[in-house]
């Protein structure tokens, strides 16, 4: 654009071309270049790394190649074989881990979005003590996932941990012999706790925060008719969080099944058997036993899963809200 | 921008029935006591004598005693770990919220071919489990070090590039959210006024998004100090970050589970205290996306 150099070329004139120049601009190089450090980053950090993991997963990547996995033989689909066979130890071990994975998700998705959404229709209304509690509440979510899990872990000691203590010693249930918590099944059990503890905060705030957009005439209006608060609750306030909890339930869904931090810190880079979620169990057949090629395939699989329910789940609660609306 | 409305609102002028009360009393205490349960083991056991902690449980500390506080300094180079987490989690959170700044700006003012594309892949990036990423980078690393010397296996500046791969798209995320609720009228008057495009975003839209941005900050800075994967494979001896090195208080003879604690609640009070000051913001932006 040139320069406005016309005499007597009014203030009008100028913005006039500087609008038009803007709006070039806008069509033009600049939001490339705006673009362009994040472009490389993500060039670098998640495109590269994604395809090689793809490239690695086709290759028999042991230990001995760790200097130069381009030496690796190529051995076409031998790792997914060798991942979904069933019939032998590693398909059996990643279907195993995979099924506990799914279960331990549901539970742990479902129990935290009923404490989440719970406690913020409880905590609609100002009570004393209220911002208090807020806080306190947040508390799991802000700590650190190793400060908090290795508390857990510490309570959850076999000879000195306070769950041991409260069930055996003072409550008498379960015999004198104390339980092992952090070995065998009992794991589960133990992880899913944790897992709930710190991830149902999460679900507390968006329901929250959904909560407060809920025009409070609706709740005048149905006072006046006559409903009382847990028809209220029913009829108004749960309805309201329904777009809010597709996201929401997502969100935790892809958390938890990725989760690495919580089992890691709780059982170490092995976890026991009825506890072996996924992530722990490809990062063991990647740094444990060496072998990266079968890691990588593993981790390959557990991607077209996650798409695939993302994908699915989308599908269907997009549906649902086109059927509402219409 | 955050809401600023009060957050109190009256679900109706009727007192809610007594039934209601009592179980919204029960439900709430219950979780109080599920909730604040670890804490209070944090923080009581932080100052018991190493006797207490090494036989059964006690609910009451038989001493109490600051000496954990002083040893977890001995007892692992904790403060050698805490600068470490501080300076990858700081680099992290500097890095990915200026990088977002700019692009978040392109994609919440401009309309350019390829817009969709990027947002979608940005989003997706999010769901990707981090076990996707660490493998290849490992190796990525290794084979750099092993073909050029650059050693980005073990050192703080592969820990940060690595950090990247959650906290990049997340901040770009968030900021796109931030920045489309700063009113577009905003930046195109300063645009006529003679502001540049850059000029608009640091003078007008940087400004009125500040505190999107402090809570994107806080957000990226609170994932990258508690983050365990990366730093337990790609640290080393020097580069070790608190996610590892509170693993360091167990010895082969006795596990030091009171300076465990004193070291949990240590590192933990700088990040609780930014979350809790600055949670309204948080909130804001997380819900910004999910709601609308």
């Amino acid at each position: 654009m040139t320069s406005v150099t016309t005499e007597g070329a009014g203030r009008l004139r100028r913005t006039a071309t500087r609008v038009r120049g803007t709006g070039r601009v806008r069509r033009g190089a600049l939001p490339y270049l705006l673009l362009l450090p994040a472009l490389l980053l993500e060039l670098l950090i998640h495109l590269v790394p994604m395809v090689m993991g793809i490239l690695m997963s086709f290759r028999e990547l042991t230990q001995f190649f760790i200097r130069d996995w381009s030496r690796a033989p190529w051995t076409g689909f031998d790792n997914y074989d060798l991942a979904v066979d069933v019939n032998r130890p590693v398909g059996e071990a990643l279907l195993g881990s995979f099924l506990t994975t799914c279960l331990f998700t549901l539970l742990s998705v479902a129990l935290c979005w009923f404490l989440g959404t719970a406690a913020a229709v409880f905590m609609q209304e100002n009570f004393r003590g209220r911002g208090v509690l807020r806080a306190l509440f947040l508390v799991p979510y802000a700590l650190p996932v190793y400060a908090a899990v290795i508390t857990w872990a510490f309570m959850f000691q076999r000879d000195n941990g306070l769950v041991n203590h409260v069930i055996h010693d003072q409550l008498g249930l379960g015999g004198a012999e104390h339980t092992f918590w952090l070995l065998g099944d009992n794991s589960f059990w133990a992880l899913l706790i944790v897992s709930v503890w710190k991830g149902w905060p999460f679900a507390f705030l968006i329901v929250m925060a959904a909560l407060q957009n809920i025009p409070k005439e609706l709740y005048e209006a149905a006072a006046l008719d006559g409903a009382g608060i847990w028809q209220q609750i029913r009829r108004i306030t749960l309805p309201s969080v329904g777009a809010v909890n597709q996201v929401l339930i997502l969100v935790l869904f892809l958390w938890t099944f990725n989760d690495f931090n919580t089992p890691f810190v709780l059982f170490g880079k092995s976890a026991p058997e009825a506890a072996d979620l996924i992530s722990i169990h490809i990062y063991q057949s990647s740094f444990v036993t060496w072998n990266f090629g079968t890691g990588s395939a593993m981790s390959v699989l557990l991607l077209l899963f996650l798409l695939l329910v993302t994908a699915v789940y989308l599908f269907l609660t997009s549906r649902g809200r086109r059927d509402a609306d219409a | 921008m955050p809401d600023h409305r009060p957050r109190a609102r009256t679900r109706s002028a009727l007192d809610p029935p007594l039934s209601f009360k009592v179980i919204r009393a029960v439900f709430l205490t219950l979780l109080t006591g599920f909730v604040a349960l670890p804490v209070y083991v944090m923080i009581t056991s932080s100052l018991k004598p190493l006797s207490d902690v090494a036989g059964a449980f006690r609910w009451i500390p038989s001493g109490l005693t600051v000496r954990p506080y002083i040893d977890i300094w001995h007892t692992v180079p904790l403060a050698k770990y805490f600068l470490n987490s501080l300076i990858v989690a700081g680099a992290a959170t500097v890095c990915s919220v200026v990088i977002a700044v700019f692009a978040a700006y392109a994609v919440s003012r401009y309309r350019f071919r390829g817009k969709r594309l990027f947002t979608v892949t940005v989003l997706s990036t999010q769901m990707f489990p981090g076990i996707l990423f660490l493998l290849p980078l490992f190796l990525i690393f290794v084979n750099i070090g092993n073909t050029t010397g650059v050693a980005l296996y073990g050192s703080r500046g592969g820990l940060i590039l690595t950090y990247l791969t959650f906290s990049l798209p997340f901040s770009i995320w968030m900021l796109i959210g931030y920045f489309d609720s700063v009113p577009r009228d905003l930046d195109e008057a300063a645009t006529v006024d003679g502001c540049g495009p850059l000029g608009a975003l640091f003078r007008v839209v940087v400004p009125a998004a500040v505190p999107g941005i402090v809570a994107v900050a806080v957000y990226a800075f609170m994932t990258a100090w508690g983050e365990v994967l990366f730093a337990s494979v790609m640290t080393n001896d020097t580069t070790r970050t608190l996610a590892v090195g509170l693993q360091g208080y167990s010895t082969q003879n006795d596990v030091y589970w009171n300076q465990i604690m004193a070291a949990s609640l240590v590192v933990s009070i700088p990040v609780v205290a930014g979350f809790l000051l600055l949670q309204r913001y948080l909130v804001a932006g997380l819900t910004a996306g999910a709601v609308k």
